[in-house]
């Protein structure tokens, strides 16, 4: 119940939070924020409750009734379709992420003067709520409807508030993510149907379908539509290119659930669905995928160095930290996989502080041209701290979360492939070369004398602090995301082996 | 006292968080106090867990907390004291407080004296952490914390693009040494199952035999690592531009410490390096090279701060030399000598670029000896140390090297041989660095004055001075108890032919400058203004063209590519998608003239073709 | 009822020419009101053989569906000339190629 609340609250308060503005224009982000705090507190209050050794159980794959929490209500029996969600520590931790980084996000367009206020932040809170049902959803069915419900508020937030170029980007982030979750939607459709000739009954049930037989060359072909799916949203080469289109131009708090919470749920896909339902064609797959990996983390750093527009640069060092998250799920073991998650979270909170920056500045400066920026510290040195703190956090300094993941990614890719590892390692050279470049441009250099702007405020530094902290947090002590992931990496693993062993033999 | 060691990094650390939180608001004397007593303070617990470690003798070491933990997988923030520890902490901290206490009075005039204060807070945490550390990963997060923080010292006065550029010069290429080291951190995790020093050594110990092909590689690795961090070649590029920074900063990073992270590292990890004795043969030769270019060069230069960066690569090079002969206690014997008197040669340089207006060319300055004697003095005693002319601190550390690199017996390859040569290589090395040294002394300080200071040192840049003048004439007769630590070297035996050339080869050198700069009496004008001894100027001048080099090959293409590719081409592809579309669009919207009689025309057709196939069908 | 005198194929064909002369009216001729008359060719032809083919098999059918025929055709030419009405007024015009409002 507590999961199906989760969603709710954010659902109901989308709409609380649109109807609001009738009582005054600020009236929208209080609500909103008010919401995703009390959906925040409701789910720490239920961890306070547990005891911590629950959390390193291993879940059992075939048993939802192992994990954390589970719901599962009847929606449409004949097809064996069920309204079922359930939580275990890697998802856990991605709906955590999702809240703080909702808070965020709504702060961060808090001084932004943007209109119909209302039905901006119930675009917000029901993006979020979409999210969180990705992450919990446990029917392939549901889980695609979830697919498509964060999607379209996120369109309309690109579409509406977006900026200069917003039809164009909104209309390809659309199509891309729309035409790649109908391939999805056929995967799902497929193996459904190849369950039903097996057994018998339908279902669209995860923990159904993980034992599925398909056959290899079938497995191939559903595997490609699941992996499609998720790259185009994580987003890998070649996959990518909507992403900086649709950043730049998403409004502040766009920009930051795009990439702070958006791109995970590609990366979580990967890791829940496509290796554990098809696990042989993955490990065919996988040197492609890794490949792919590795062209990411090159090309979206080499491109990132060469952007002028401050926000393309961001998108890209994401399309650049997203391959590293592509290595970590296909090399496939703990240090690369909990290197993977970790990545998704320590990246999450530094490209969206990177996101609030640009957005300040250009709230600011009226711009997101670096060749009109240049010695910004001089006027801000509050925001060029903070900056240069993301931008050694975005190079994978030691002591940030971003380092940690970075590390154990290439660590656990190394016994794959020490090969590919050397070809990522020049990923750390690259992100130096990007993120001093985006300094130097933008906050060093020789400040501009008739320039009169204001530092960051109270509230920002406050959202900052936050995401400081956590990061701060993840660098030296990442045990506790740690160890809540490993359980599931083990029954994850289980499940790989065994499928394999069940291939194997046919 | 040991069991309070996380101390000793945790102090500057802490000051330096305030320092940054508290972002200028505090009052400059605080700033200072804090900044240089952090510092002090560390040094004080240095020298209580040095004497304490006296008595010991046996390595200790603390776990804080298990860093992260993923299956046999578990670096830990864990500290390790030998004695190589102490000697490294000592010089830290040591000069590292001096150097601050000589900054508060250098940057007084700077308007961002506290952000000055926690980059160097920082820096000295960072480099704390990096020769205590217990396990390779925690050493990583040293050397990288030290490579941000020179990268931000560097990038100090941001104002100056040029200085941007050579902070992110000395980043990214000191970073690609990094990534080298990266990767040898996971091969050596991946074959042996840890990273923690001394487990990993001794089983590398018992995984390997001499030659085998994976420790070489795995030293390459650190190997690689070491000459970016340590300015040698083919990575030495960025420490000369690294100058840009205030002067204290190259003294203290560029100078003392954080270059020497390399040598430490080498002989930290000499265990492994032992197993691929070519590896270290190349260690042996790469320091070589580098002391023989960076000399050159250094003859050359102009900027007095760019004169003593080079001389600073080529004794790095001295240490490598070391180390690749086996002489580990010989190498970590000159990075402390070479801390006591290349600090003093920095703060000096610091304190007449100070006096003199941020003037830095050598040839403006001149007949310094009367106006500033304490800078003179300083400067004197620190080049007379550079050059190893007897009895200075700098005599002792490189006479041991060169016999060592002399007596070298190696049991495969060159090294059976190479001995001798690598002697004579150091010998041209040490007349050249006596040279450039008395070079220096003799055109700043003597000659006419052409500029006229404008202050004297205060008291906080006078004591440093002094106490490092000291350490340099003395700190040859420092024993360093590191026997423990590194396999016992044979003692020296050589003839006394060696020796005498080794001490007078400097003296020669402080002649031939003497002659050169101060009497003016040899005619090298006739060579240095040939066309080929200006080329061969010009040549040295740019550091024999490597910046070209690298410029060429590898930063323009890469720019070239990068602006190349700026406009997203794969969005081509997609767009073609989209025109195809379009295009099938627009023709068969054509079919949607609005003509009625078209469409009823087309009705016609089309049920004329249908009732035709459905009767050819059935 | 004797049946039909004539044989029913003349008849058909007959009806087939008249359907075809409608039909090309209706693709060849672009004023509306020829458009209109030759849709009534082409119902009356329909109709003519209804009525042939229910005199040919003595069934009743035939004359009820031409007399069905006969009152969708009345129907169709009142809308229709409602539309030459509103046609003319839009358009100044009975020429139905100026009328395409449905360019796509």
């Amino acid at each position: 119940m507590l999961l199906l609340n989760l969603i709710l609250i954010l659902l109901v308060g989308g709409a609380i939070a649109w109807w609001s503005e009738r009582l005054g224009t600020h009236w929208p982000r209080l609500v909103a924020v008010f919401v995703v705090l009390v959906d925040l507190l409701y789910l720490l209050n239920y961890l306070a409750g547990i005891p911590i050794e629950q959390l390193s159980v291993v879940p059992a794959a075939s048993d939802p009734s192992s994990w954390l929490l589970a719901y599962q209500l009847d929606w449409i029996p004949r097809f064996g379709i069920s309204f079922h969600l359930a939580m275990d520590g890697l998802s856990l931790v991605l709906v955590l992420l999702t809240l703080v980084l909702g808070v965020i996000s709504i702060i961060s367009s808090w001084n932004e003067k943007n209109d119909r206020q209302g039905f901006f932040q119930a675009n917000i809170l029901w993006t979020l709520a979409g999210v969180i049902g990705v992450f919990l959803a446990m029917d392939l069915f549901l889980f695609f409807l979830f697919w498509e419900v964060m999607l379209v508020p996120m369109y309309l937030l690109i579409a509406i508030w977006g900026h200069e170029g917003k039809a164009y980007a909104s209309m390809k982030f659309f199509i891309f993510t729309q035409f790649s979750g109908l391939l999805m939607l056929l995967a799902i459709l497929a193996l459904a149907i190849l369950h039903h000739s097996a057994t018998g009954v339908y279902s669209f049930s995860y923990f159904d379908l993980l034992s599925t037989p398909v056959e290899n060359g079938m497995a191939h072909w559903l595997m490609l539509g699941f992996f499609i799916a998720f790259v185009v949203k994580l987003p890998g080469f070649p996959f990518h290119t909507w992403l900086p289109d649709a950043h730049t131009q998403a409004p502040t708090a766009g920009s930051v659930i795009l990439a702070g919470i958006l791109l995970k749920t590609g990366a979580y896909g990967l890791i829940r669905f496509t290796v554990p339902l098809f696990p042989e064609a993955a490990l065919d797959f996988a040197p492609i995928a890794m490949f792919l990996g590795i062209a990411g983390v090159i090309y979206g750093a080499v491109l990132a160095f060469s952007q002028t527009d401050f926000k393309r640069l961001v998108a890209y060092s994401s399309v650049s930290h997203m391959g590293f998250v592509l290595l970590g799920v296909f090399a496939w073991n703990s240090l690369a996989l909990q290197g993977a998650v970790m990545q998704m979270v320590a990246h999450g909170f530094s490209t969206a502080a990177l996101f609030m920056i640009a957005g300040a500045l250009q709230q600011r400066l009226h711009t997101r041209d670096m060749r009109e920026m240049g010695g910004l510290w001089h006027h801000m040195p509050r925001m060029g701290a903070v900056a240069l703190f993301f931008a050694l956090a975005s190079l994978g300094m030691p002591g940030v979360g971003n380092f940690v993941a970075e590390f154990l990614v290439l660590l656990g890719l190394f016994a794959v492939n020490p090969w590919m590892t050397a070809a990522a390692a020049l990923g750390l050279i690259t992100a130096a070369v990007y993120s001093l470049i985006m300094m130097q441009r933008a906050f060093y250099g020789k400040p501009k004398a008739d320039l009169v702007v204001a530092d960051f405020g109270w509230l920002e530094m406050n959202a900052m602090a936050i995401m400081i902290i956590a990061l701060i947090w993840l660098g030296l002590y990442p045990q506790p995301v740690l160890d809540m992931v490993q359980p599931v990496l083990d029954s994850l693993f289980s499940v790989v082996s065994s499928n394999s062993i069940t291939v194997g033999a046919q | 006292m040991l069991q309070n060691i996380w101390l000793i990094p945790l102090l500057p650390f802490v000051s330096s968080v305030l320092l940054i939180l508290t972002a200028g608001r505090l009052p400059r004397r605080l700033i200072a106090i804090m900044g240089a007593g952090s510092v002090g303070l560390s040094a004080l617990i240095v020298l209580a867990v040095g004497m304490q470690f006296m008595e010991l003798q046996t390595p200790y070491s603390l776990t804080l907390w298990v860093w992260m933990q993923v299956g046999n997988f578990a670096p830990g923030f864990s500290f390790y004291i030998d004695q190589l520890t102490v000697v490294m902490l000592s010089v830290i901290t040591g000069v590292g407080f001096l150097i601050h206490l000589y900054s508060t009075e250098f940057m007084q005039d700077d308007s961002d004296y506290s952000r000055y204060f926690a980059y160097m807070n920082m820096f000295v945490a960072a480099m704390l952490i990096l020769v205590m550390a217990d396990n390779l990963l925690l050493l990583y997060l040293g050397w990288e914390g030290v490579g941000v923080c020179s990268y931000l010292l560097v990038g100090f006065w941001y104002k100056d693009p040029v200085n941007g550029a050579a902070s992110r010069k000395a980043f990214v290429v000191t970073r690609v040494g990094d990534t080298a080291m990266a990767l040898g951190l996971f091969l050596l995790f991946t074959e042996l199952g840890t990273l923690q020093i001394q487990p990993m050594l001794e089983a590398a110990n018992s995984r390997w035999v001499t030659g085998d092909t994976i420790p070489a590689i795995a030293a390459l690795l650190l190997l690689g690592g070491a000459v970016g961090k340590s300015a040698q070649l083919p990575l030495h590029t960025w420490l000369p531009d690294a100058m840009a920074g205030p002067t204290p900063v190259s003294a203290l990073i560029h100078a003392a410490t954080m270059v020497t992270a390399g040598v430490y590292l080498i002989a930290r990890t000499h265990g492994l390096f032992l197993l691929a004795p070519d590896v270290l043969m190349l260690v042996a030769l790469v320091g070589l090279f580098t002391l023989l270019l960076a000399a050159f060069t250094a003859l050359n230069q102009t900027d007095i701060k760019r004169i003593l960066a080079y001389s600073t690569i080529s004794q790095i090079g001295y240490m490598f030399l070391a180390l690749g002969v086996g002489a580990w206690s010989a190498g970590i014997f000159h990075l402390m000598t070479h801390a006591f008197f290349k600090a003093l040669l920095f703060l000096g340089a610091g304190a007449v670029v100070h006096c003199l207006h941020h003037e830095q060319n050598i040839f403006k300055m001149g007949g310094l000896r009367s106006k500033l004697p304490i800078v003179f003095w300083s400067f004197l005693i620190g080049s007379a140390a550079l050059a190893a002319l007897p009895f200075t601190s700098g005599f002792f550390s490189k006479d041991q090297i060169l016999l060592s690199a002399f007596e070298l017996h190696g049991t495969t390859g060159i090294s059976l041989w190479i001995g001798p040569w690598l002697w004579a290589g150091g010998l041209v090395g040490a007349i050249l660095t006596a040279i450039y040294s008395f070079r220096l002394v003799f055109i700043v300080f003597y000659g006419e004055a052409k500029t006229e200071p404008d202050r004297q040192p205060g008291w906080r840049m006078a004591a440093p001075l002094s106490l490092l003048c000291i350490l340099s004439l003395i700190g040859g007769y420092f024993v360093l108890p590191l026997a423990s630590v590194f396999p016992t070297v044979a003692q020296h035996q050589v003839s006394h032919l060696v020796e005498g050339i080794s001490i007078s080869i400097p003296l020669i050198g402080v002649l031939i400058a003497w002659l050169v700069y101060y009497k003016h009496s040899l005619p090298v004008e006739g060579f240095t203004e040939s066309s080929l001894g200006k080329a061969l100027r010009n040549f040295w001048y740019s550091g024999w063209a490597m910046d070209k080099l690298y410029d060429t090959i590898i930063v323009k293409p890469y720019t070239g590519t990068a602006n190349a590719m700026r406009g997203e081409w794969l969005d081509r592809i997609y767009h073609g998608i989209v025109s195809l579309c379009q295009g099938s669009h627009a023709l068969l919207s054509r079919t949607q003239g609005g003509k009625m009689r078209w469409y009823a025309t087309s009705m016609v057709f089309g049920l004329i073709i249908l009732v035709t196939l459905l009767g050819w069908v059935s | 009822m004797e049946g039909l005198i004539i044989p029913l194929n003349h008849v058909l064909i007959v009806a087939a020419l008249l359907f075809a002369t409608g039909l090309a009216g209706l693709m060849f001729r672009r004023n509306v009101i020829f458009i209109l008359m030759s849709l009534e060719v082409m119902l009356n032809s329909a109709g003519l053989a209804f009525v042939a083919a229910g005199a040919a098999w003595a069934q009743a059918d035939g004359q009820v569906i031409f007399m069905l025929i006969l009152a969708v055709a009345a129907a169709e030419v009142s809308v229709g000339l409602g539309l030459v009405l509103q046609v003319q007024k839009r358009f100044k015009t009975l020429d139905m190629d100026h009328a395409q409002k449905l360019n796509g």
